[in-house]
């Protein structure tokens, strides 16, 4: 084991605003989120790269950011579920998900808003089953996901209309 | 869970990245897309001193057609291949790329890292051995081309020095008449396979000219049913055919009993998923197009 770990600087953005920060090389990236940056919304559920309760959004890709290192986020824009809202306004997607009751403890929430948010910037019209393999990698283990389904349906309704 | 500590370097070119690992020692492991590596760091089974990343390399990550060919950058996430001329003109490989795990994982794995891991369990090697591919491994006294048969060597161990690196994957472009699939059965998609079978096939007409079949999760390495190609080869694939090779397919694997299943279910598996995967090649080596999903329990 190394005797003294050098940390690395770092530049990233995060929901839009600048941060520069020294981590230390083993910090996963859903720890700076948590608890270098506080922004909590984004979980760690099973910790073992299968759960997605930490899915973000980096540089427009969904990833589980218990399987990243913080400093490979260098240079990178990140999206968490804290960057949803805007102006006091539910981002539809989110607003979607409580309007279908597509949430019951609502831990792996965060994760889905922003798998289904990948989904959406690929194809705004999706079938059932190109819906079903983009939360494939999310858990829930509440709603049996039907009315994820239909909360994603309804979603991409409201920003067809919008 | 934090892996144990270690020491970051951020290779600006893969030859860098080779003379690193020269310079580290046994201690240095290479971090290519980390979907492997950083869960078996996080329950501390992998421990390395230093860690290479890799991802910050430019140039590293593409899928070309040249001369016959395909290449892939090492570095070539699942999802850019899932999407690629590559994968539409080969449809084997369009199965392995939009089946791995799950959005999120595909983003980041990548197929240089998931040959030279060499996880019985992934998916890259079992489809590659049935098409022609050969890796380039490059280290500090230069590059070398080994075939991927003889690259993988045992469960998580390659032909690669330990101070060389994977630097490219080509794949020859089958020949006309040649249709592929490849099928795992999965408990669902984060996890790996409980069995996977690939087959390609060139068909001259209703004659099998030529037959590849891989399995996976069934053995150390992938495993090539050699009898079961032979059963296939130089005559029509008919039903009797099939089932010959699936009986050569059952005698071939050697699949151990874990939580996804005891080795005797792996073994009818295995058989049953070939079945498919022949049947599926058949009608693509006509040109049909047969949308293929991986099966989960």
């Amino acid at each position: 084991m190394p005797e003294t770990i050098e940390k690395v600087p770092i530049q990233l953005r995060v929901n839009g605003k600048p941060y520069s920060l020294r981590v230390e090389p083993r910090m996963l990236l859903v720890e700076l989120l948590r608890e270098e940056l506080d922004l909590t919304g984004t979980h760690v559920g099973c910790d073992t790269t299968y759960c997605g309760a930490c899915t973000v959004l980096m540089d427009g890709a969904a990833v589980k950011s218990c399987t990243i290192f913080a400093v490979q986020a260098d240079g990178a824009d990140l999206l968490t579920v804290e960057g949803l809202e805007k102006d006091g306004q539910l981002h539809p997607v989110q607003k979607a998900f409580g309007d279908s009751y597509g949430l019951q403890c609502g831990y792996c929430t965060p994760g889905l808003l922003l798998s289904t948010l990948q989904l959406f910037s690929e194809n705004k019209e999706p079938t059932e089953k190109q819906m079903r393999k983009a939360i494939a990698g999310n858990t829930c283990r509440c709603t049996g996901y039907q009315n994820i389904f239909k909360a994603i349906q309804l979603a991409a309704q409201n920003m067809k209309d919008a | 869970m934090y892996p144990r500590a270690f020491h970051y370097h951020r290779a600006g070119t893969l030859k860098e990245a080779a003379s690193m690992l020269s310079e580290l020692g046994d201690e240095a492991k290479l971090l290519a897309g980390g979907q492997s590596l950083i869960p078996l760091m996080k329950l501390r089974f992998a421990n390395p001193t230093h860690l290479v990343d890799l991802n910050f390399i430019p140039g590293t990550s593409y899928t070309k057609e040249d001369n016959g060919a395909i290449r892939f950058g090492p570095l070539t996430r699942h999802a850019e291949i899932d999407s690629s001329a590559a994968a539409a003109r080969i449809p084997i490989i369009h199965d392995c790329a939009a089946g791995i795990a799950d959005v999120q994982v595909r983003n980041r794995g990548t197929i240089g890292g998931s040959l030279a891991e060499a996880d019985p369990s992934g998916d890259w090697a079992t489809v590659l051995l049935t098409l022609s591919t050969e890796v380039r491994c490059l280290g500090t006294k230069g590059e070398r081309i080994v075939a991927l048969a003889d690259f993988i060597r045992d469960a998580y161990t390659t032909a690669l020095e330990h101070d060389e690196l994977l630097s490219e994957v080509v794949v020859k472009i089958p020949p006309e008449g040649s249709g592929g699939a490849y099928l795992a059965f999965k408990r669902s998609a984060p996890v790996y396979p409980t069995a996977s079978a690939a087959v390609q096939l060139t068909m001259d007409g209703v004659v099998c000219q030529d037959a590849a079949i891989a399995l996976g999760c069934v053995g150390l390495t992938p495993i090539k049913p050699k009898e079961a190609e032979a059963a296939l080869r130089a005559r029509p694939i008919t039903a009797k055919a099939i089932a010959t090779a699936v009986e050569a397919v059952r005698a071939a694997v050697d699949p151990q009993s874990d939580m996804r299943g005891s080795a005797d279910y792996k073994r009818t598996l295995a058989g049953a998923l070939v079945e498919r995967a022949i049947e599926i090649a058949v009608r693509r080596a006509r040109g049909e197009q047969v949308e293929v999903n991986h099966i989960y329990a």
